[in-house]
């Protein structure tokens, strides 16, 4: 199972990509084999305010559904338009083909509350 | 072991569509004898296209034929978690087909159905009894519309004070339909993590209790199966700040003629007339959700409820209603049924129901629980949930559902409740004897010692169905909704 280096994560098992004030946002290696073969995936509109530590969105998979709650508080700028056609790419490129939206970051002190890929990985043992 | 899942002759049977020949039909007109009265050109169609046409017998055979593939817990061990597939007694049919019930039309003057009336106002009472609620609606038509009932009315009490309350506290080993029902009244869902040995915390509620709350839902016994045993103090933490507690009776099984939810502080619960009091569901339903609230909220639930007036029964609105939430009364022949359970079992038999529901689901454990890996050690009331995690040669939880097809068994509830990874959800009911128990468990033993030595067994599982696995994948994500020749 990978973790990238250049990531952050949260306890809720999301993935976060931070570029200047924006910040893209996905569902980890390990949430993605957990949930099993995704078949349902709903995302906000771009424009939409999100709230750090609430739920953005939906994962549906064949033994769940689950939300998605987002990393950091902001506005959606750019949503994957092509995820909910093709949802199985969540489980085959988590951290690429399957990246769902990207926020412009409202306070960047939200970033201080995720882990790094040591911290996710150590937290995800734990789990397991 | 011989299993029970053999196979023996079974017909093959084509959609209907694929039946069709153009002009076969199963019905024969007398010629027309009077004018031929035409529709209006507005409101007829070119043609009517796709729909198959056949004979009687044709019909007849199809469905005969797609009888004999059912499994019920009229052919075998059900025991699907959560679900409490009890047996459904047949004397309950009997009592629901007499034509005095059968027959009575909705519209009959309340002096003219009074036996009707009579038995519903007895059923009320009779819940009543069980679960400690001195008000009652009949109407909700299944457990989901129960809650969402319940809630109405939470929401309806909160709205008569003025209260402004937008949240509803749900532990994460509550039932899955409890955020959906709080959520479609127009609150928003504080999910609570239950403690690590899996029951809630008076003080996980006291943490998120506050003047937004309108009220906390629990499922007691929770999904777990094991009972909320801080109840009465959570009770008294969410009413200290003014909120209600909202109880999903679905597992009320486990507490018949033992514990009254009512007793411990809880404000409105739903049951489920087609779990704990044995009316058939799943294919053979329809189900039915009465919902008891506590004396203060009683004037908002759903109208008609009866009463009894001058020994006379009679329909009342009460007065600060939701309003109807069903056509007419709700299911009235589930009520009978439950109501013709409730008479034959009588106190001490629904008693004894309860207890030999935990006994059963204790007896499997303590029989499985070195096999399988059991997450939560707590005293287990009538459901059991094991995890998949000791099972060995890549086997997961959907592996061992789909071999003990096999076997000949319904699978269990699986991946649910999501508080434990791999959930197997166990629960036999009180309708077993102990040697179907026996039989199960050996077969989930088998299927272990299978994951070991000879996974594939596992995961080309089934095998001695008339289909082998289904790919539930594509099924979700690329549905076929219609036939297209």
């Amino acid at each position: 199972m990978e973790f990238p280096e250049e990531l952050k994560y949260t306890e809720e098992h999301e993935w976060v990509l931070v570029e200047d004030t924006i910040v893209t946002v996905g569902i980890t290696d390990f949430a993605q084999d957990s949930l099993g073969d995704v078949v349902f995936v709903e995302l906000p509109e771009v424009g939409a305010e999100v709230v750090a530590g609430k739920s953005f969105g939906v994962v549906e998979s064949v033994k769940a559904v689950s939300d998605i709650y987002a990393p950091v508080s902001g506005e959606v700028v750019e949503i994957n338009e092509e995820l909910p056609e093709t949802p199985e790419v969540i489980n085959t490129s988590p951290y690429e083909d399957g990246w769902m939206i990207k926020i412009r970051i409202a306070d960047t002190s939200d970033l201080d509350d995720l882990m790094d890929a040591d911290a996710y990985q150590a937290f995800v043992e734990e789990e397991a | 072991m011989e299993s029970l899942g053999t196979n023996g002759l079974v017909l093959n049977e084509k959609l209907l569509f694929e039946h069709s020949d153009p002009g076969r039909k199963g019905y024969s007109l007398p010629p027309l004898d009077v004018e031929e009265a035409v529709l209006p050109e507005a409101l007829m169609r070119e043609e009517i296209a796709g729909l198959p046409e056949l004979s009687e017998v044709d019909v007849v055979r199809h469905f005969t034929r797609l009888s004999t593939w059912n499994y019920g817990v009229d052919s075998g061990f059900y025991p699907l978690g959560s679900c409490t597939m009890k047996y459904n007694p047949k004397v309950n049919e009997v009592a629901a087909r007499l034509p005095g019930f059968a027959a009575v039309h909705p519209h009959t003057p309340e002096n003219l159905c009074q036996g009707a009336l009579e038995l519903m106002y007895h059923l009320q009472a009779a819940l009543g009894e069980v679960s400690g609620f001195p008000a009652m609606s009949l109407q909700p038509s299944a457990g989901a519309q129960g809650e969402f009932t319940g809630m109405l009315v939470i929401r309806a009490y909160h709205d008569s004070l003025g209260a402004k309350r937008t949240k509803v506290l749900i532990p994460d080993t509550a039932h899955g339909t409890n955020p959906a029902s709080a959520a479609l009244c127009g609150y928003d869902v504080v999910p609570i993590p239950s403690g690590p040995d899996g029951v809630l915390t008076a003080e996980a509620v006291a943490q998120h209790m506050n003047e937004d709350v309108a009220a906390l839902m629990v499922t007691n016994p929770n999904t777990l199966g094991l009972f909320e045993s801080q109840i009465a103090d959570i009770c008294r933490v969410v009413h200290d700040k003014g909120g209600l507690v909202y109880c999903d009776g679905a597992n009320l099984n486990a507490l018949l003629g033992i514990a009254r939810p009512g007793d411990m502080g809880i404000d409105v619960m739903h049951f489920n007339l087609h779990k704990t009091f044995a009316t058939p569901h799943g294919g053979g339903g329809p189900g039915s959700g009465p919902v008891g609230v506590c004396e203060k909220l009683a004037p908002f639930l759903p109208g008609p409820v009866v009463k009894k007036e001058k020994g006379a029964y009679r329909l009342e609105t009460p007065s600060g209603t939701i309003g109807r939430v069903k056509a007419f009364f709700g299911h009235f022949g589930v009520m009978v049924k439950a109501y013709a359970y409730i008479r034959t079992m009588g106190p001490e038999g629904l008693k004894r129901a309860a207890q030999m529901a935990v006994l059963n689901a204790n007896y499997i454990r303590a029989r499985l629980e070195g096999t399988y890996h059991l997450p939560y050690k707590g005293r287990s009331l009538h459901e059991v949930v094991f995890s998949d995690r000791d099972l060995g040669g890549d086997c997961h939880t959907l592996d061992l559902a789909k071999r003990l097809i096999d076997y000949g068994y319904h699978p269990p509830t699986i991946y649910f409740p999501l508080v434990v990874k791999g959930a197997i959800m166990i629960e036999p009911t009180e309708t077993e004897c102990v040697e179907v128990l026996d039989e199960f468990c050996e077969a989930m033993k088998a299927i272990a010692r299978e994951a070991e030595d000879d996974p594939d067994r596992l995961h080309q599982a089934p095998t001695r169905t008339r289909v082998r696995r289904l790919d539930e994948t594509a099924a979700a994500r690329k549905p076929r909704l219609k036939w297209e020749g």
